[in-house]
Formats: C-alpha cells, sequence, structure tokens
C-alpha cells in the first residue's frame, strides 16, 4: 500500500495530507488524555503498536506472484479506536520512509490515510456492527482486521487511480489497473492478517480483560460468557 | 487451542499455497508498491516523472533487510514481554487469592 516517494503530483500530496493531518492530531489529543486518565492503559497502546510495527514489516508472497504486507491496525483499532491507531500507523510510515525507502514522506499523507485512518474506520464499523448481530466475539475481530486490511489497499488503489486517470476510461479504468496489483494480492494476506489478530485478541482477553471491560471493547455478559468458555 | 489450530491451518494453506505457485509457474515475487509504478507509466504512457527521492535508499537488499528484521524484532520483543509480564502478574494474583483463602479457612 506504500505509494511510493514522489509518486503522488503535488497537489493530491496536499490533498491527503489536509485529510490524514487532522486525524493524527484529534488521535494524539485522544492518547494524552486517555494516558493520563488511564496510566495502565499504556502497555496495551505499546503491544497494539508493536503489532502494527511486526505485521507492516513482514514482506509475503500471495497468489499473485508478488508480495504485499498485512497492516496490522485491526487490533489498535477495536481497542483504542481509529483515531489513535491514526497516529501509530503514521509512526510506523515515517520509519519505513526514512529508512527503507518504503513509501516516502511526500505520500506520507496519502499512506496515513489508507493505512492509518480508511482501514481502522473499517475495522471499528465492521466490529461494531459485528457485535451487534451477536457473531462470536474472534470471528467478528477476524471480519474487522480482514476487511481493515483489505480496505486500506483498495483505498490506495483508489488514490492512485484519482491521481492517475486513463486517458479512456478515467479514473474507474485506472482503479480496475491499479486493484488488480493491490487488492487481488491482498485476499491471502487479509485473511491471513485477520486470523492473526484474532489470535493475539485471545491473548488479551485472556490476559487484560479488565482493560478490554473499561474501554467497553467487550461488553461484560460476552466477557463472562468467554471466561466460562476457558475455564 | 481451536483458535491455535485454526491459525495454523490458515498459515499452513498459505504456506502450500506458496510452494505451487513457485513450482508452477514463472514469478517474480516482487513488491505490490513498485508494480504500481509500472502500472502508473503504463498509464502516463512514461511520461510521469517521481518529483521527489527517497532522502534514503538502504544501499543494497542485505542493508534493507535488516533493517526490515530490526522493525520486526522490536515490535515482537514488545508484545512478548507484556504477553509474559501480565502472564506472570495473572498467576501470582491468583496464587496470592488461593493463599489468602487457605489462610482464612485456617483461621
Amino acid at each position: 500500500m506504500h505509494i511510493m516517494e514522489g509518486f503522488l503530483p503535488l497537489q493530491w500530496c496536499i490533498f491527503w495530507f489536509a485529510l490524514s493531518l487532522p486525524a493524527v492530531a484529534y488521535g494524539v489529543y485522544r492518547m494524552n488524555r486517555m494516558i493520563k486518565e488511564n496510566r495502565e492503559i499504556l502497555p496495551l497502546l505499546g503491544v497494539s503498536g508493536a503489532f502494527i510495527f511486526v505485521l507492516s514489516s513482514l514482506k509475503l508472497p500471495s497468489v499473485t506472484g508478488s508480495c504485499s504486507h498485512p497492516t496490522g491496525t485491526g487490533m489498535g483499532a477495536i481497542i483504542f479506536g481509529p483515531w489513535i491507531t491514526s497516529v501509530m500507523a503514521m509512526i510506523v510510515l515515517i520509519y519505513q520512509a526514512i529508512f527503507l525507502a518504503h513509501g516516502g514522506l511526500t505520500t506520507l499523507g496519502a499512506n496515513t490515510f489508507s493505512m492509518g485512518v480508511a482501514g481502522p474506520i473499517v475495522a471499528v464499523l465492521i466490529y461494531k456492527a459485528a457485535m451487534k448481530s451477536r457473531l462470536n466475539l474472534y470471528i467478528a475481530v477476524f471480519l474487522a482486521a480482514t476487511l481493515a486490511d483489505w480496505a486500506t489497499y483498495v483505498v490506495t488503489s483508489l488514490q492512485l487511480a484519482l491521481a492517475f486517470p486513463a486517458a479512456s476510461g478515467g479514473v474507474l479504468a485506472s482503479f480496475e489497473a491499479f486493484a488488480a496489483v493491490f487488492a487481488i494480492t491482498q485476499i491471502p494476506l487479509a485473511i491471513v492478517e485477520g486470523v492473526v489478530t484474532a489470535l493475539m485478541f485471545k491473548y488479551i482477553v485472556q490476559l487484560r480483560g479488565d482493560v478490554l471491560l473499561r474501554m467497553n471493547v467487550v461488553s461484560p455478559s460476552t466477557m463472562k460468557s468467554l471466561k466460562e468458555a476457558l475455564a | 487451542m481451536k483458535l491455535e489450530l485454526i491459525t495454523l491451518g490458515v498459515l499452513v494453506v498459505f504456506v502450500a499455497a506458496f510452494a505451487y505457485e513457485s513450482s508452477s509457474g514463472n514469478h517474480e515475487w516482487g513488491g505490490a508498491d513498485g508494480q504500481a509504478g509500472d502500472v502508473i507509466s503504463q498509464l502516463t504512457g512514461g511520461t510521469y516523472q517521481p518529483w521527489f527521492q527517497s532522502i534514503y535508499t538502504p544501499p543494497s537488499g542485505e542493508i534493507e533487510s535488516l533493517l526490515f528484521a530490526l522493525q520486526a524484532a522490536i515490535g515482537s520483543i514488545i508484545i512478548g514481554y507484556f504477553l509474559g509480564y501480565y502472564r506472570a502478574l495473572a498467576k501470582t494474583k491468583s496464587a496470592a487469592t488461593a493463599t489468602e483463602q487457605e489462610a482464612k479457612s485456617n483461621a
């Protein structure tokens, strides 16, 4: 999903910065308030950020014969909401832009938007809808993380299509071309990410279920039935 | 344990798909990010020039994989440290309540 350095025309760089910077700024504000109110949460925040660090560093081969990487943003989004996740995603993207020549500083706004804003928002919406329809918690987490990962790559395709509309067929035609590269490759990776995130979530339920209850991520009745299933 | 087994199963299928794909065709296994660059030059007829260069590019594939491995290692340390810490914390807590209850029943 990294749009490479210099590969977006200037006006689109500015446009995506204008959308993602407010999200990150609001995330910093939320994060500060949350840490002040409740220091106990800090390690879990670290774990969620570290999860993004690990998953986004793994470039995995896909059935299309090319490699791409998961995003790892689903878990942070479910526990802390999309805005705080935007901050964590941007930190990872800055690291990769500066040291790895992956993505770039000019395209940081666009990449933060797809990985740190669009994906996490999708994760939260799917998670809430799944919990409302009384799906099993881990299936809800799986769906949220899988679709967040996939949505990130669809948004990247859209960002590129908007900047480079095809001579014939316009934005739609070039969206198809970019989606053929990103969205198809990503399907198996998104599924792997969903499963791994669900497993990670299980450990957090076991170890810090109290925090999930306090953050209103999991309702007391769901937690009770999960604990009973473990016992 | 069920979720661990499902995860393992999915990973096995994933690796098997890679092995099959690898043996059945000629693939470059290049990055999707780079391929997007190719699509851009196709769409624009090669007229688009990136207007900004990366400020630092790892001098070789080895250095690049070192930095990626570093990224994964830092993340893994944090996750492992805190999960282990929480696990031990939960254990001591339950052990403490057990001794307390024992003391109460003895009194």
